[in-house]
């Protein structure tokens, strides 16, 4: 045969070696910096999609959609605190900093948060008048960077956050990159305008569960016992965690997995430490039953909630309320295919924008260019982030109704079963048309 | 003046009853008595209160003081005056870690020596301690300054962004990116202000301190400097 008619076998790419994983390289090695981006872990982990609900039918037996009442109420922090808050809904706003987002962005948060009767939270960087204002209940980060920290804006708080910990980045701290520190950002965090900066990732003055419940003691002291102290953890050993959490006197745990969002991570971290959500609530709340407190101390879990069937999936698992930052920064326009032109001009494209970190934002949300924020309409993106609460509401409750459930928070493993080995051994539920949950029963 | 027997009132009450006061009450001096090393002690004070603590204080004294101040007559725990926004706090023996640490304003006093991270990631508050301070001590401060007498431990001024550090005995080693700095005029007369307010003896001058503070080559990141971080 001439070679050239020898059959060639079509060019194949290394499932190893695939394209992304090339182009990580050469940006590695042309930049000799690891890859600083926004957002969650990307690649597939086993998720609340692994899970699905039984449902009622001759053994058990359903509410009536609409009609009989399905209540979503919950009330945080009624361990120690003399003022709990009290939600309509199971589902909060994340702690995200003002820095990270625009001042818009914040206030769009807490008008969203507030028309759907729910709580907001401020995050590294400190709290401003704009989303106090426009937050009817707002918790108050206590960040191990404390930039902006202060007593007056303490006693503002509705409750108070510990942060120890973030899904996205256990065991590590922010990064905010030059081109967001923008006056208003660098004079509230005291630190020089333009800076890379990389806050810390453990607390200056306390370390470990014993130092903590004395912080606490101290926070509480300042703010007249009024106010729940919630302390947010990153996923990683859970039930070990969640029980010095209470032993260190929180009113709240949240607890927070891989998926989980961040402004500004490298993506090492971001997809290689931490576990998924759905592996984190069971020992979680194992934890919290083991000590007498599921239930006396709540538990608020995130990483990855985008729809009513999570947030109905994480309150089944055990949870009391789920906590959302990704999912509330689409409804408010981030990553619309709007500007999909803008996106391609950024290198990216709509849907995979994750260059948080540069401030270049087309929708106006993670940047703090005075120009594109204004592009985000503070009132119109609040409301849509109100309307997209309303909806994971309203589909939790009409999954809670399927099951029989007069309050969502009655959901229970019992209602739920896996798709995968893998889920049903995270999630401790059987496997779908089984009775086996791997580590736990028999085949 | 006001005593308070801490073996009687709980630090709750004796808190509640500082909180209460304001710049109109016409007892704003108060002294504690039996401290026992009690935590907490006087924190989130919000008026210009004279609180004498009279003994050993627990973990963050004068914690997040505005306006008062607060005299320790013993020795004070982790965090003494911790995130300070103003006031004055005097501890007249020794302070435990991360004493001053994050705090924005107001005047931190350690008569004796203070253990290691004082003044971390400090963001205004001036602190002189006329004994010696513990390693990694002004770790990632940003503003303010801090002044010590004595000897200062391994990796001071670690990450340090504006603040200013001076010492007057030996450094036992700077953390990454900091420096010692030329004192100049303007430097020396600063502190002699500072030492004056902090009651320190006449005879120390300026000229004996040195100078520390950030050579700010890490504010950017660059491939070169990655072995610093
Ligand atoms: C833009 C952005 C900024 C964030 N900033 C903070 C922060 O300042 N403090 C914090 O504890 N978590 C921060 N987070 C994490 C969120 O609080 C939350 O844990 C996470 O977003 C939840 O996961 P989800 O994004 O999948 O809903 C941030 C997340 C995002 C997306």
């Amino acid at each position: 045969m001439k070679s050239g008619d020898i059959p060639r076998t079509v060019p194949r790419q290394s499932a190893t070696f695939d394209p992304y994983t090339m182009s990580e390289i050469r940006r590695a090695a042309a930049t000799g910096i690891y890859d600083i981006r926004g957002g969650g872990a990307k690649r597939s982990v086993p998720h609340f999609d692994d899970l699905l609900f039984l449902g009622a039918s001759i053994s058990r037996y359903p509410l009536e959609g609409y009609r009989e009442k399905c209540a979503t109420n919950v009330t945080l922090g009624t361990r120690f605190a003399s003022k709990p808050i009290e939600l309509d809904i199971p589902i909060t706003i994340a702690g995200m900093s003002f820095g990270s987002l625009s001042a818009q962005a914040k206030e769009a948060l807490g008008r969203g948060a507030t028309i759907a009767g729910t709580s907001t939270t401020t995050g590294d960087g400190g709290m401003t008048p704009e989303e106090r204002g426009h937050s009817k209940k707002l918790v108050y980060q206590y960040l191990p960077s404390r930039y902006g920290m202060n007593p007056a804006d303490l006693r503002k708080a509705d409750a108070i956050e510990v942060v120890v910990g973030q899904g996205a980045k256990p065991g590590g701290g922010g990064m905010l990159l030059g081109q967001k520190i923008s006056d208003r950002v660098a004079e509230m965090r005291t630190l020089p305008k333009g800076i890379d900066q990389r806050s810390a990732c453990r607390h200056p003055d306390w370390t470990g569960p014993d130092d903590l419940e004395i912080k606490i003691q101290e926070l509480r002291e300042i703010t007249g016992w009024e106010k729940p102290i919630f302390i947010k953890i990153g996923a990683t050993r859970p039930y070990y965690d969640v029980a010095l959490a209470v032993k260190s006197g929180a009113d709240v745990v949240v607890l927070d997995g891989m998926q989980g969002g961040t402004a500004a991570t490298q993506d090492v971290f971001i997809e290689h430490v931490g576990i998924p959500i759905l592996s984190a609530i069971r020992p979680a709340v194992q934890s919290l039953q083991d000590l007498g407190m599921h239930r006396k101390v709540q538990l608020v879990v995130s990483g990855g909630i985008r729809n009513g069937a999570d947030v109905a999936k994480a309150l089944a698992m055990g949870a009391d309320a789920v906590s959302i930052g990704t999912a509330a920064l689409v409804a408010l326009g981030d990553n619309d295919p709007k500007y999909e032109k803008e996106y391609q001009e950024l290198g990216s494209t709509a849907g995979a924008y994750d260059d948080w970190h540069e401030g270049q934002d087309p929708a106006g949300i993670t940047t703090q260019n005075p120009d594109l924020s204004a592009r985000l309409d503070p009132v119109a993106a609040g409301r849509r982030l109100a309307n997209y609460l309303a909806v994971l509401t309203l589909e939790a409750q009409t999954i809670a109704r399927a099951c029989g459930k007069s309050h969502v928070r009655n959901l229970e493993p019992e209602d739920l079963v896996a798709l995968t080995v893998e889920a049903a051994a995270m999630a401790r539920v059987p496997l779908a048309g089984t009775s086996w949950i791997p580590g736990a029963t028999t085949f | 003046m006001n005593e308070v027997d801490l073996n009687e009132t709980s630090v709750r009450d004796f808190n509640g009853q500082l909180h209460a006061l304001d710049e109109q009450s016409n007892a704003l001096a108060w002294r504690a008595l039996n401290p026992a090393g009690r935590h907490c002690l006087a924190v989130g004070l919000d008026a210009p209160c004279e609180v004498t603590i009279a003994g050993h204080a627990g973990y963050y004294c004068a914690g997040m003081n505005s306006q008062a101040t607060v005299v320790v007559e013993g020795n004070a725990g982790v965090g003494c005056a911790e995130n300070m926004m103003s006031g004055h706090v005097h501890v007249k023996g020794d302070v435990s870690q991360s004493a001053g640490a994050t705090a924005h304003g107001g005047l931190l006093v350690v008569d004796g020596n203070a253990s290691a991270r004082c003044g971390i990631s400090m963001k205004g508050i001036d602190i002189v301690v006329k004994g010696s301070i513990g390693p990694m001590s002004a770790f990632m401060a940003q503003a303010g300054r801090l002044v010590v007498l004595g000897d200062a431990g391994d990796a001071l001024g670690d990450s340090i962004y504006e603040a200013q550090i001076f010492v007057r005995g030996d450094v036992k080693g700077l953390g990454a990116d900091c420096v010692e700095k030329v004192m100049r005029d303007e430097h020396a007369l600063a502190l002699r202000e500072l030492l004056k307010a902090a009651n320190v003896d006449d005879s120390i001058s300026p000229e004996e301190f040195r100078r520390f503070g950030s050579s700010r080559s890490l504010y950017n990141f660059h491939v070169d400097n990655a072995g610093a971080y």
